[in-house]
């Protein structure tokens, strides 16, 4: 949180000062508050303020003039102008005057979040610059990202390069390997970060359905649409969009996609104005993009746009170093969230968890971690409480054939390969099994 | 045991269905028992003809009279458009570490949006708007954390994006807020 930026909120009007106060404590800023232009320059000598919002007209001294004394303080603050009446000039003015931004009486909110991001990363900016020298990058907000081994580590520097900089970036990685904490990451500690990180879920809309939630439409674009309502794109201006499952749009929203990416400009449903929007796009697959494009089912042109930078999130498989870690972090989230007390989890719970091959990788882990501890004592996770080997239900199983598969090896297993009583099992003749067993290639271990 | 009750106070006609969901969402995500109450209150006087909206503040201070003081906490819902005088709306409102606060169900519509209506969405969103309040009221800032529900939301776009629950960070630290009280 930008606890560190205050702001000065000068306003003759009580419910104002009290209205914008509440706003911005709730956003974990510093706030005091003046109700005239001597008061809050009396304050403004007192102590440092990175931000003062002001009230045009206050009886006395009033804004643009309280503006020009702030101007000649030893530390300048970002001025922003509150003004009742949208008037061009005063608004010109205070411009010229060298003020950050003006704002017109009632705001919208998220107007004033814009305009108050906007002013706060400036801050960060300067104050980075200022502490340039003594900076020691460290990565924040990936306490969700667990681990110590090589992999994840190579992980987080490849996330620290890519962050500051404005590249587009494709996460691949399995199912369940955490693309969405990696973009998280990735949003979080670049200079966007005070502005939102917007996720679209590709795969979860169809095509009409995608076009509208990324454009959004105009109010009076449909009846009843009696407010506007933002687009995707347009609710991550100044920050990152995450595109989720990229490989799973269509070829015409591929087309559309590029187009947005080319121009950062584009069209509400039912509107005529061209809507501009300044924002990051990273994507996410766990397609194999480049073969997509080779056969002809996704754009190069898109594809190169999109893959500046690759980032690969290593499987579960390849890093067991980091199991123990993430039992420990999901035991400590559940516990918290159910608030129950910490409990433990027995050797042999942790081995069978060690020596496990997570096909649905960390969501799986996770999965697994949550019902031991709603069907646990309440003390210790126990075997017993975790769901077995081949029986957990992996989140990579994506077709009806790895389902039958995998059901049809469990039942040879069970049955220690015996043909008749399997076959009998599954309520399928012999030769039927022996079909399926060729088909997807089963061995006995 | 009242005073361990977050008490849900419904200003105007709510479908049981509607309130019956968020007072179990609210539940289950503060782990407090959730009693639904009515109240008849003429909430008039606090409409603004010229913007066609009702006076958040006025209405929060009008549930904060109101409120049984053996309560942990009350949030007033309400069907109707809520504006500050600094702000052309809002979905809710509560003071930091306050007793009360206060939700709208009335931007959270998808219909007034040109979309079909959606019980589902409008009671996830609706919960959410009454859980982030009540996380003030509790004494949590806004999370950077994209998902949390403690996230700032100032359209119903943004409500969607996030979830219905804390934030690892929020919920260690609502439950350090909560230790110190106990």
């Amino acid at each position: 949180m930008p606890s560190r930026i205050s702001i000065l909120i000068v306003d003759d009007e009580e419910s104002v000062r009290d209205s914008l106060y509440n706003w911005f404590i709730d956003d974990g800023y510093r706030v005091e508050c003046a109700e005239n232009a001597k008061k809050a320059l009396s304050l403004l000598h007192e102590k440092e303020f990175d931000i003062v919002l002001a009230d045009i007209k206050m009886p006395g001294m009033d804004g643009m003039e309280m503006h020009r004394r702030i101007k000649a303080l030893p530390r300048v603050p970002i001025v922003i102008i509150m003004t009742a009446f949208a008037s061009v000039d005063t608004a010109v003015l205070a411009l010229k005057e060298g003020a950050f931004d003006y704002v017109t009486k009632p705001f919208d909110p998220d107007d004033l979040s814009h305009l108050i991001r906007n002013a706060a990363t400036q801050v960060a900016l300067k104050t980075e610059n200022e502490n340039l020298k003594e900076r020691v990058t460290s990565l924040v907000n990936v306490e969700d990202i667990v681990g110590e081994s090589e992999p994840l580590k190579r992980l987080l520097k490849e996330v620290e390069k890519v962050a500051p900089t404005d590249s587009s970036v494709i996460i691949t990685g399995e199912s369940g390997t955490g693309k969405e904490l990696v973009a998280r990451a990735i949003h979080s500690n670049s200079p966007r970060k005070y502005f939102p990180l917007i996720s679209v879920h590709c795969g979860a809309l169809t095509e009409s359905l995608l076009e509208s939630e990324l454009f959004g439409h105009e109010k009076g674009a449909f009846t009843g649409a009696a407010f506007n309502r933002k687009g995707r794109f347009e609710m991550a201006d100044g920050g990152t969009i995450f595109l989720d499952e990229i490989g799973t749009i269509s070829p015409k929203m591929q087309v559309e996609l590029l187009r947005v990416l080319e121009s950062k400009k584009f069209i509400r449903v039912g509107g005529i104005k061209e809507i501009s929007s300044d924002f990051r796009v990273i994507c996410a697959t766990n397609r194999d993009l480049k073969e997509m494009v080779s056969i002809g089912t996704f754009r190069e042109d898109l594809y190169y746009r999109l893959n500046v930078v690759n980032i690969k999130i290593p499987p579960l498989r390849d890093r067991p170093d980091d199991i123990p870690l993430l039992v420990d972090h999901f035991i400590r989230k559940y516990c918290t969230s159910m608030s129950r007390e910490m409990i433990s989890i027995d050797p042999a719970a942790m081995k069978h968890m060690e020596s496990f091959e997570y096909p649905g990788n960390v969501r799986e882990l996770e999965n697994m971690i949550e019902r031991g501890i709603v069907v646990g004592n309440g003390k210790v996770i126990r075997l017993k409480d975790l769901p077995m080997g081949k029986e957990v239900m992996s989140n990579s199983i994506e077709s009806l054939n790895d389902l039958e598969m995998k059901h049809i090896a469990k039942i040879l297993d069970k049955y220690n390969w015996n043909i008749s009583r399997t076959a009998k099992a599954l309520n399928v003749d012999r030769a039927t099994l022996y079909n399926k067993i060729k088909k997807y290639k089963l061995k006995q271990e | 045991m009242e005073h361990q009750n977050i008490i849900l106070v419904s200003c105007g006609l709510f479908e049981k269905s509607l309130t019956g969901k968020v007072a179990l969402d609210v539940s289950r995500e503060l782990h407090y028992p959730v009693v639904l109450k009515e109240c008849s209150l003429d909430i008039s006087h606090f409409y603004n003809p010229g913007r066609r909206q009702y006076d958040a503040n006025k209405l929060l201070e009008m549930i904060t009279q109101q409120a049984p003081a053996n309560a942990l906490r009350v949030i007033g819902m309400v069907r109707v458009d809520l504006y500050l005088p600094i702000l052309t709306y809002i979905f809710g409102q509560a003071k930091l570490n306050g007793y009360t606060g206060l939700a709208s169900l009335y931007r959270l519509r998808n219909e007034l949006y040109g979309l079909g209506p959606d019980q589902e969405l409008l009671t996830h969103r609706f919960s959410k708007v009454i859980i982030h309040e009540l996380g003030h009221t509790f004494g949590l800032i806004h999370c950077s954390n994209p998902v949390c529900v403690m996230r700032s939301s100032t359209y119903v776009e943004d409500l969607d994006q996030k979830n219905k629950q804390f934030c690892i960070r929020c919920r260690a630290e609502l439950n350090r807020i909560e230790s110190l009280h106990n």
